[in-house]
Protein backbone atom coordinates (compact mmCIF):
# COMPACT_ATOMS: atom_id res chain seq x y z
CA UNK A 1 0.00 0.00 0.00
CA UNK A 2 2.70 1.88 1.07
CA UNK A 3 4.53 1.43 -2.08
CA UNK A 4 1.81 2.39 -4.43
CA UNK A 5 0.66 5.93 -2.68
CA UNK A 6 4.90 6.81 -3.10
CA UNK A 7 4.71 5.39 -6.84
CA UNK A 8 2.16 8.34 -7.60
CA UNK A 9 4.55 10.94 -7.07
CA UNK A 10 7.31 9.30 -8.35
CA UNK A 11 6.45 8.38 -11.37
CA UNK A 12 5.02 11.71 -12.35
CA UNK A 13 8.26 13.76 -11.57
CA UNK A 14 10.57 11.34 -13.14
CA UNK A 15 8.36 11.94 -16.23
CA UNK A 16 8.69 15.32 -16.37
CA UNK A 17 12.45 15.23 -15.75
CA UNK A 18 12.66 12.85 -18.81
CA UNK A 19 11.13 15.22 -20.51
CA UNK A 20 13.59 18.18 -19.24
CA UNK A 21 15.84 16.06 -21.15
CA UNK A 22 14.21 16.38 -24.60
CA UNK A 23 12.97 19.63 -23.88
CA UNK A 24 14.14 22.10 -27.03
CA UNK A 25 16.74 24.59 -25.92
CA UNK A 26 18.63 27.47 -27.51
CA UNK A 27 22.14 25.71 -28.62
CA UNK A 28 24.12 28.23 -26.21
CA UNK A 29 22.67 26.46 -23.56
CA UNK A 30 22.54 23.00 -24.47
CA UNK A 31 26.25 21.73 -23.25
CA UNK A 32 24.72 22.69 -20.01
CA UNK A 33 21.82 21.19 -19.95
CA UNK A 34 21.81 19.04 -16.02
CA UNK A 35 20.80 15.35 -15.90
CA UNK A 36 16.84 15.90 -15.05
CA UNK A 37 16.33 11.92 -14.74
CA UNK A 38 19.81 11.18 -12.84
CA UNK A 39 18.94 14.38 -9.92
CA UNK A 40 15.11 13.53 -9.51
CA UNK A 41 16.01 10.02 -9.03
CA UNK A 42 19.23 10.67 -6.83
CA UNK A 43 16.47 12.63 -4.49
CA UNK A 44 14.12 9.65 -4.63
CA UNK A 45 16.57 7.49 -3.71
CA UNK A 46 18.13 9.61 -0.88
CA UNK A 47 14.31 10.17 0.22
CA UNK A 48 12.91 6.89 -0.03
CA UNK A 49 14.99 3.98 -0.52
CA UNK A 50 13.03 1.11 0.33
CA UNK A 51 10.95 2.08 -2.28
CA UNK A 52 13.27 3.41 -4.92
CA UNK A 53 15.95 1.55 -5.90
CA UNK A 54 18.70 0.22 -8.23
CA UNK A 55 15.59 -2.03 -10.15
CA UNK A 56 14.09 1.62 -10.95
CA UNK A 57 17.41 3.41 -12.20
CA UNK A 58 18.10 0.82 -14.60
CA UNK A 59 14.45 1.26 -16.27
CA UNK A 60 15.30 4.93 -15.80
CA UNK A 61 18.26 4.66 -17.51
CA UNK A 62 17.04 2.26 -20.53
CA UNK A 63 14.46 5.40 -20.82
CA UNK A 64 17.27 8.17 -21.06
CA UNK A 65 19.28 5.54 -23.49
CA UNK A 66 16.14 5.64 -25.85
CA UNK A 67 15.27 9.58 -25.94
CA UNK A 68 19.13 10.04 -26.44
CA UNK A 69 19.81 7.12 -29.07
CA UNK A 70 22.55 6.09 -26.70
CA UNK A 71 23.49 2.06 -26.50
CA UNK A 72 20.57 0.71 -24.52
CA UNK A 73 22.29 0.35 -21.05
CA UNK A 74 24.80 2.95 -21.43
CA UNK A 75 23.03 5.21 -18.74
CA UNK A 76 21.54 2.37 -16.86
CA UNK A 77 25.07 1.04 -15.95
CA UNK A 78 26.09 4.44 -14.50
CA UNK A 79 22.77 5.01 -12.87
CA UNK A 80 22.36 1.74 -11.38
CA UNK A 81 25.86 2.10 -9.66
CA UNK A 82 25.71 5.80 -8.20
CA UNK A 83 21.98 5.16 -6.61
CA UNK A 84 23.44 1.78 -5.08
CA UNK A 85 26.34 4.02 -3.36
CA UNK A 86 23.47 6.43 -2.41
CA UNK A 87 21.66 3.45 -1.10
CA UNK A 88 24.57 2.53 0.78
CA UNK A 89 24.92 5.55 1.76
CA UNK A 90 22.12 7.33 2.56
CA UNK A 91 22.05 8.15 6.23
CA UNK A 92 25.18 9.42 6.31
CA UNK A 93 24.07 11.93 3.07
CA UNK A 94 20.91 12.88 4.87
CA UNK A 95 22.76 14.53 7.40
CA UNK A 96 25.10 16.52 5.56
CA UNK A 97 23.74 20.31 4.79
CA UNK A 98 22.59 21.35 1.52
CA UNK A 99 25.80 22.50 0.71
CA UNK A 100 27.65 19.46 1.34
CA UNK A 101 25.10 17.55 -0.14
CA UNK A 102 25.54 19.23 -3.69
CA UNK A 103 29.03 18.09 -3.55
CA UNK A 104 28.22 14.99 -2.91
CA UNK A 105 25.55 14.88 -5.52
CA UNK A 106 28.21 16.52 -7.96
CA UNK A 107 31.02 13.77 -7.27
CA UNK A 108 28.36 11.49 -7.81
CA UNK A 109 26.89 12.60 -11.56
CA UNK A 110 30.95 13.09 -12.29
CA UNK A 111 30.94 9.15 -11.24
CA UNK A 112 27.85 8.63 -13.66
CA UNK A 113 29.74 10.70 -16.86
CA UNK A 114 32.61 9.02 -16.60
CA UNK A 115 31.27 5.68 -16.62
CA UNK A 116 28.61 6.60 -19.85
CA UNK A 117 32.23 8.21 -21.44
CA UNK A 118 33.85 4.92 -20.59
CA UNK A 119 31.37 2.99 -22.81
CA UNK A 120 31.52 6.05 -25.36
CA UNK A 121 35.02 5.25 -25.55
CA UNK A 122 35.20 1.76 -25.86
CA UNK A 123 32.24 1.91 -28.95
CA UNK A 124 34.82 4.35 -30.10
CA UNK A 125 33.33 7.97 -30.57
CA UNK A 126 34.30 9.85 -27.70
CA UNK A 127 33.61 13.30 -27.91
CA UNK A 128 35.04 16.72 -27.51
CA UNK A 129 35.82 16.88 -23.72
CA UNK A 130 36.05 20.71 -22.77
CA UNK A 131 32.30 21.23 -21.97
CA UNK A 132 31.19 17.56 -21.05
CA UNK A 133 31.17 17.61 -17.23
CA UNK A 134 29.49 21.22 -17.63
CA UNK A 135 26.11 19.47 -16.61
CA UNK A 136 27.36 18.03 -13.75
CA UNK A 137 28.68 21.05 -12.46
CA UNK A 138 25.57 23.02 -13.51
CA UNK A 139 23.82 19.88 -11.47
CA UNK A 140 24.74 20.18 -8.32
CA UNK A 141 24.28 24.20 -8.34
CA UNK A 142 20.46 23.41 -8.94
CA UNK A 143 20.22 20.54 -6.53
CA UNK A 144 19.52 22.97 -3.25
CA UNK A 145 16.55 24.44 -5.02
CA UNK A 146 15.49 20.68 -6.77
CA UNK A 147 16.13 19.30 -3.39
CA UNK A 148 13.40 21.95 -1.40
CA UNK A 149 10.87 21.32 -4.28
CA UNK A 150 10.75 18.01 -4.18
CA UNK A 151 10.49 17.52 -0.66
CA UNK A 152 7.32 19.86 -0.45
CA UNK A 153 6.18 17.51 -3.13
CA UNK A 154 6.94 14.56 -0.88
CA UNK A 155 5.62 16.01 1.64
CA UNK A 156 2.18 16.75 0.18
CA UNK A 157 1.75 13.88 -1.15
CA UNK A 158 2.86 11.33 1.53
CA UNK A 159 1.63 13.13 4.42
CA UNK A 160 4.99 12.08 6.46
CA UNK A 161 7.61 14.32 8.03
CA UNK A 162 10.50 11.95 7.47
CA UNK A 163 13.83 13.05 6.57
CA UNK B 1 1.97 -12.16 9.23
CA UNK B 2 5.28 -10.46 8.58
CA UNK B 3 6.97 -11.98 5.44
CA UNK B 4 10.33 -13.52 6.81
CA UNK B 5 12.82 -11.74 4.52
CA UNK B 6 11.78 -7.99 3.60
CA UNK B 7 14.24 -6.92 0.87
CA UNK B 8 14.42 -10.36 -0.79
CA UNK B 9 17.96 -10.37 -2.25
CA UNK B 10 20.22 -7.67 -1.04
CA UNK B 11 21.09 -4.50 -2.80
CA UNK B 12 24.90 -5.76 -3.56
CA UNK B 13 23.90 -8.97 -5.12
CA UNK B 14 20.92 -6.73 -7.14
CA UNK B 15 23.31 -3.93 -8.23
CA UNK B 16 25.75 -6.33 -9.68
CA UNK B 17 23.43 -8.73 -11.44
CA UNK B 18 21.50 -5.05 -13.19
CA UNK B 19 25.71 -4.18 -14.05
CA UNK B 20 25.95 -7.61 -16.32
CA UNK B 21 22.59 -7.18 -17.58
CA UNK B 22 23.17 -3.86 -18.33
CA UNK B 23 26.93 -5.04 -20.13
CA UNK B 24 24.85 -7.93 -22.22
CA UNK B 25 21.88 -5.72 -23.20
CA UNK B 26 24.69 -3.22 -24.36
CA UNK B 27 26.93 -6.02 -26.17
CA UNK B 28 23.82 -7.13 -27.73
CA UNK B 29 22.59 -3.28 -29.00
CA UNK B 30 25.97 -2.29 -30.11
CA UNK B 31 27.63 -5.60 -31.27
CA UNK B 32 24.37 -7.25 -33.01
CA UNK B 33 21.76 -4.59 -33.18
CA UNK B 34 19.67 -7.48 -31.59
CA UNK B 35 17.60 -5.14 -29.69
CA UNK B 36 16.45 -2.64 -32.38
CA UNK B 37 12.25 -4.12 -31.47
CA UNK B 38 12.89 -3.19 -28.05
CA UNK B 39 14.35 0.17 -28.57
CA UNK B 40 11.44 0.62 -31.16
CA UNK B 41 8.74 -0.39 -28.47
CA UNK B 42 9.71 1.74 -26.36
CA UNK B 43 10.49 4.49 -28.34
CA UNK B 44 6.50 4.07 -29.33
CA UNK B 45 4.57 3.74 -26.39
CA UNK B 46 6.87 5.74 -23.45
CA UNK B 47 8.80 7.78 -25.62
CA UNK B 48 6.61 9.09 -27.97
CA UNK B 49 3.79 10.50 -26.60
CA UNK B 50 5.97 12.47 -24.38
CA UNK B 51 8.03 13.91 -27.59
CA UNK B 52 4.78 14.72 -29.43
CA UNK B 53 3.41 16.84 -26.15
CA UNK B 54 6.99 18.54 -25.91
CA UNK B 55 6.56 19.57 -29.95
CA UNK B 56 3.18 20.53 -29.27
CA UNK B 57 4.09 24.52 -28.28
CA UNK B 58 6.24 24.62 -31.35
CA UNK B 59 3.54 23.14 -33.38
CA UNK B 60 1.11 25.71 -31.46
CA UNK B 61 3.43 28.85 -32.71
CA UNK B 62 3.67 28.06 -36.26
CA UNK B 63 0.24 27.15 -36.60
CA UNK B 64 -0.78 30.99 -35.18
CA UNK B 65 2.03 32.06 -37.41
CA UNK B 66 0.51 30.87 -40.41
CA UNK B 67 -3.10 31.91 -39.22
CA UNK B 68 -2.29 35.38 -38.30
CA UNK B 69 -0.32 35.97 -41.09
CA UNK B 70 -1.76 39.27 -43.31
CA UNK B 71 -3.57 38.41 -46.74
CA UNK B 72 -0.50 40.61 -48.48
CA UNK B 73 2.34 38.47 -46.57
CA UNK B 74 0.79 35.26 -47.82
CA UNK B 75 0.16 37.12 -52.14
CA UNK B 76 4.06 37.97 -51.78
CA UNK B 77 4.93 34.05 -51.06
CA UNK B 78 2.27 32.88 -53.72
CA UNK B 79 4.16 35.25 -56.04
CA UNK B 80 7.37 34.04 -55.17
CA UNK B 81 6.94 30.21 -54.91
CA UNK B 82 4.87 30.70 -58.43
CA UNK B 83 8.13 32.27 -60.11
CA UNK B 84 10.25 29.18 -58.26
CA UNK B 85 7.77 26.70 -59.88
CA UNK B 86 8.30 28.33 -63.19
CA UNK B 87 11.78 27.59 -63.15
CA UNK B 88 11.88 24.10 -61.58
CA UNK B 89 9.25 23.39 -64.69
CA UNK B 90 12.04 24.68 -67.61
CA UNK B 91 14.74 23.05 -66.14
CA UNK B 92 12.31 19.51 -65.63
CA UNK B 93 11.77 20.12 -69.64
CA UNK B 94 15.13 19.45 -70.20
CA UNK B 95 15.93 16.89 -67.75
CA UNK B 96 12.80 14.84 -69.00
CA UNK B 97 14.44 14.70 -72.26
CA UNK B 98 17.72 13.74 -70.92
CA UNK B 99 16.29 11.18 -68.71
CA UNK B 100 14.06 9.40 -71.61
CA UNK B 101 17.62 9.61 -73.66
CA UNK B 102 19.64 7.90 -70.94
CA UNK B 103 16.60 5.40 -71.18
CA UNK B 104 16.82 4.56 -74.76
CA UNK B 105 20.95 4.30 -74.51
CA UNK B 106 20.36 1.80 -71.27
CA UNK B 107 17.74 -0.21 -73.42
CA UNK B 108 20.46 -0.28 -76.09
CA UNK B 109 23.02 -1.35 -73.85
CA UNK B 110 20.56 -3.68 -72.18
CA UNK B 111 20.98 -2.50 -68.61
CA UNK B 112 18.73 -2.97 -66.02
CA UNK B 113 16.44 0.60 -66.00
CA UNK B 114 17.30 2.44 -62.99
CA UNK B 115 14.03 2.36 -60.89
CA UNK B 116 12.16 5.19 -60.16
CA UNK B 117 13.05 6.52 -56.53
CA UNK B 118 10.08 7.14 -53.80
CA UNK B 119 10.10 9.71 -51.41
CA UNK B 120 8.29 10.84 -48.71
CA UNK B 121 8.13 14.11 -46.74
CA UNK B 122 8.82 14.38 -42.91
CA UNK B 123 9.04 16.76 -40.27
CA UNK B 124 11.87 17.01 -37.81
CA UNK B 125 10.50 17.55 -34.57
CA UNK B 126 11.86 20.00 -32.22
CA UNK B 127 13.16 18.14 -29.82
CA UNK B 128 16.99 18.09 -27.74
CA UNK B 129 18.90 15.25 -28.33
CA UNK B 130 22.45 14.78 -26.60
CA UNK B 131 24.44 17.58 -27.91
CA UNK B 132 27.38 15.68 -28.37
CA UNK B 133 25.33 13.48 -31.16
CA UNK B 134 24.19 14.81 -34.52
CA UNK B 135 20.72 13.35 -34.70
CA UNK B 136 17.30 14.17 -35.45
CA UNK B 137 13.76 12.80 -34.87
CA UNK B 138 11.51 12.43 -37.62
CA UNK B 139 7.68 12.29 -37.44
CA UNK B 140 7.14 9.51 -39.47
CA UNK B 141 7.57 5.71 -38.51
CA UNK B 142 7.44 2.09 -39.25
CA UNK B 143 3.83 2.65 -39.93
CA UNK B 144 4.83 4.22 -43.19
CA UNK B 145 7.00 1.67 -43.99
CA UNK B 146 11.06 3.43 -43.46
CA UNK B 147 13.27 0.88 -42.91
CA UNK B 148 16.80 1.26 -41.29
CA UNK B 149 19.36 2.86 -43.29
CA UNK B 150 17.14 4.83 -45.08
CA UNK B 151 18.50 7.69 -47.10
CA UNK B 152 17.15 11.31 -46.08
CA UNK B 153 17.88 15.09 -47.70
CA UNK B 154 16.70 18.27 -48.04
CA UNK B 155 16.28 20.91 -50.74
CA UNK B 156 19.97 20.70 -51.06
CA UNK B 157 21.31 18.08 -50.45
CA UNK B 158 22.08 14.71 -48.42
CA UNK B 159 21.24 14.76 -44.46
CA UNK B 160 21.75 11.88 -43.26
CA UNK B 161 20.02 8.47 -42.75
CA UNK B 162 17.63 6.57 -40.01
CA UNK B 163 19.28 4.83 -37.74
CA UNK B 164 16.32 4.00 -35.26
CA UNK B 165 12.37 3.16 -35.88
CA UNK B 166 9.86 3.73 -33.85
CA UNK B 167 6.26 2.88 -34.75
CA UNK B 168 5.17 6.75 -35.56
CA UNK B 169 8.83 8.65 -35.35
CA UNK B 170 12.55 8.06 -36.06
CA UNK B 171 15.67 9.16 -35.16
CA UNK B 172 17.97 10.02 -38.30
CA UNK B 173 21.90 10.60 -38.18
CA UNK B 174 22.90 13.07 -39.63
CA UNK B 175 26.22 12.85 -41.97
CA UNK B 176 28.38 15.20 -39.71
CA UNK B 177 27.55 12.64 -36.80
CA UNK B 178 31.65 11.36 -35.97
CA UNK B 179 30.74 7.83 -35.80
CA UNK B 180 28.75 8.67 -40.09
CA UNK B 181 30.49 8.41 -43.00
CA UNK B 182 28.91 8.21 -47.05
CA UNK B 183 30.46 7.55 -49.99
CA UNK B 184 31.43 10.14 -52.32
CA UNK B 185 32.47 10.85 -55.75
CA UNK B 186 34.03 14.26 -57.10
CA UNK B 187 32.13 15.83 -59.95
CA UNK B 188 34.78 17.17 -61.90
CA UNK B 189 37.23 14.56 -61.57
CA UNK B 190 35.26 11.33 -60.64
CA UNK B 191 37.51 10.72 -58.04
CA UNK B 192 36.20 8.43 -55.37
CA UNK B 193 36.44 8.83 -51.43
CA UNK B 194 34.30 8.69 -47.94
CA UNK B 195 33.31 11.50 -46.35
CA UNK B 196 33.13 11.37 -42.62
CA UNK B 197 31.33 13.49 -40.06
CA UNK B 198 33.44 15.71 -37.81
CA UNK B 199 31.03 16.55 -34.90
CA UNK B 200 30.60 20.01 -36.15
CA UNK B 201 27.25 20.71 -38.56
CA UNK B 202 29.57 22.53 -40.84
CA UNK B 203 32.30 20.43 -41.55
CA UNK B 204 32.75 17.04 -43.09
CA UNK B 205 36.32 15.54 -43.59
CA UNK B 206 36.99 13.35 -47.01
CA UNK B 207 40.16 11.05 -45.69
CA UNK B 208 42.71 8.63 -47.73
CA UNK B 209 43.02 11.07 -50.55
CA UNK B 210 46.86 11.12 -51.82
CA UNK B 211 48.73 14.43 -52.23
CA UNK B 212 48.42 14.20 -55.75
CA UNK B 213 44.72 14.08 -56.32
CA UNK B 214 42.83 16.02 -58.35
CA UNK B 215 40.95 18.56 -55.99
CA UNK B 216 40.26 22.06 -55.93
CA UNK B 217 38.55 24.48 -53.95
CA UNK B 218 35.20 24.36 -54.79
CA UNK B 219 34.70 21.12 -56.42
CA UNK B 220 31.22 19.30 -55.56
CA UNK B 221 30.89 16.28 -53.98
CA UNK B 222 27.88 13.68 -54.69
CA UNK B 223 27.25 10.33 -53.29
CA UNK B 224 28.86 7.77 -55.24
CA UNK B 225 26.37 5.08 -54.91
CA UNK B 226 28.77 2.56 -53.77
CA UNK B 227 27.78 0.46 -50.82
CA UNK B 228 24.40 0.58 -51.81
CA UNK B 229 23.08 2.73 -48.81
CA UNK B 230 22.68 6.20 -50.53
CA UNK B 231 21.41 6.64 -54.06
CA UNK B 232 24.22 7.96 -56.17
CA UNK B 233 24.23 11.47 -57.51
CA UNK B 234 22.85 13.21 -54.95
CA UNK B 235 24.82 16.14 -54.30
CA UNK B 236 26.54 16.23 -50.52
CA UNK B 237 28.90 19.24 -49.75
CA UNK B 238 31.38 21.41 -51.41
CA UNK B 239 35.44 21.62 -51.09
CA UNK B 240 36.52 24.21 -48.83
CA UNK B 241 39.74 23.74 -48.12
CA UNK B 242 42.69 21.47 -49.22
CA UNK B 243 45.77 20.60 -46.61
CA UNK B 244 48.90 18.68 -47.98
CA UNK B 245 50.86 18.68 -45.03
CA UNK B 246 54.73 17.35 -45.79
CA UNK B 247 55.29 14.59 -43.32
CA UNK B 248 51.79 12.45 -43.83
CA UNK B 249 50.84 10.26 -46.23
CA UNK B 250 47.44 11.49 -47.29
CA UNK B 251 45.71 15.32 -47.54
CA UNK B 252 43.42 16.74 -45.27
CA UNK B 253 40.47 17.58 -47.08
CA UNK B 254 37.45 19.66 -45.38
CA UNK B 255 33.81 20.25 -47.47
CA UNK B 256 31.29 21.68 -46.43
CA UNK B 257 27.70 19.75 -46.31
CA UNK B 258 25.09 21.59 -49.01
CA UNK B 259 22.37 20.40 -47.17
CA UNK B 260 21.15 22.40 -44.54
CA UNK B 261 21.88 20.05 -41.56
CA UNK B 262 20.99 22.73 -38.44
CA UNK B 263 17.88 24.69 -40.16
CA UNK B 264 15.78 22.65 -42.61
CA UNK B 265 12.87 21.50 -40.67
CA UNK B 266 11.51 19.47 -43.60
CA UNK B 267 13.27 16.88 -45.19
CA UNK B 268 12.51 13.58 -47.82
CA UNK B 269 12.98 10.45 -46.72
CA UNK B 270 13.69 7.92 -50.07
CA UNK B 271 13.28 4.69 -50.72
CA UNK B 272 16.28 3.73 -52.76
CA UNK B 273 17.20 0.83 -53.40
CA UNK B 274 14.38 -0.96 -51.36
CA UNK B 275 15.19 -4.29 -48.90
CA UNK B 276 13.43 -6.07 -52.42
CA UNK B 277 12.49 -9.20 -50.17
CA UNK B 278 10.28 -6.80 -48.00
CA UNK B 279 9.04 -3.96 -50.17
CA UNK B 280 8.62 -5.20 -54.00
CA UNK B 281 8.37 -9.23 -55.51
CA UNK B 282 10.14 -9.51 -58.69
CA UNK B 283 7.45 -9.14 -60.57
CA UNK B 284 6.49 -5.89 -59.68
CA UNK B 285 10.03 -5.21 -60.51
CA UNK B 286 10.06 -6.83 -63.58
CA UNK B 287 6.89 -4.51 -64.35
CA UNK B 288 7.98 -1.50 -63.04
CA UNK B 289 11.16 -2.12 -65.76
CA UNK B 290 8.65 -2.99 -68.22
CA UNK B 291 6.49 0.46 -67.35
CA UNK B 292 9.42 2.22 -67.71
CA UNK B 293 11.10 0.62 -71.23
CA UNK B 294 7.81 1.55 -72.56
CA UNK B 295 8.01 5.33 -71.49
CA UNK B 296 10.97 5.52 -73.16
CA UNK B 297 9.98 4.32 -76.52
CA UNK B 298 7.12 6.91 -76.72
Amino acid sequence: MVTTKCFRIVVPTLTVALMLHMWPLPEWLEYARPEWMTLVLLYWALAMPEQVGVTIAWFAGLLIDVTQGAILGQHAVGLVIIVYVVQLEYQRIRVFSLAQQALVVFLLLIIKQVLTLWVTGIVGQAPDLSLYFLPSLVGAMIWPWLFLLLRDLRRRFTQSNRF
Amino acid sequence: MQPLFLQGPSITLRTIILVLISIAVMVADHRWRALETVRGSIESYIVYPLRYTINLPSQFFSWTDKSLSSHELLLDENRKLHEQQLRAQVSLQKLSVLEKENARLRKMLSARPKLGELVLVAEILSIDLDPFKQQVILNKGASKDLYIGQPIIDAWGVMGQVVHLGERSSTALLISDPSHAIPVQVNRSGLRSTAFGTGNSQLLELRYIPHNADLEIGDQIYTSGLGGRFPPNYPVGRIVSIERPAGESFATVIAEPMAHLDRSREVLLVWHNPPVKDVLTDEQIEQASQKEGDNGNN
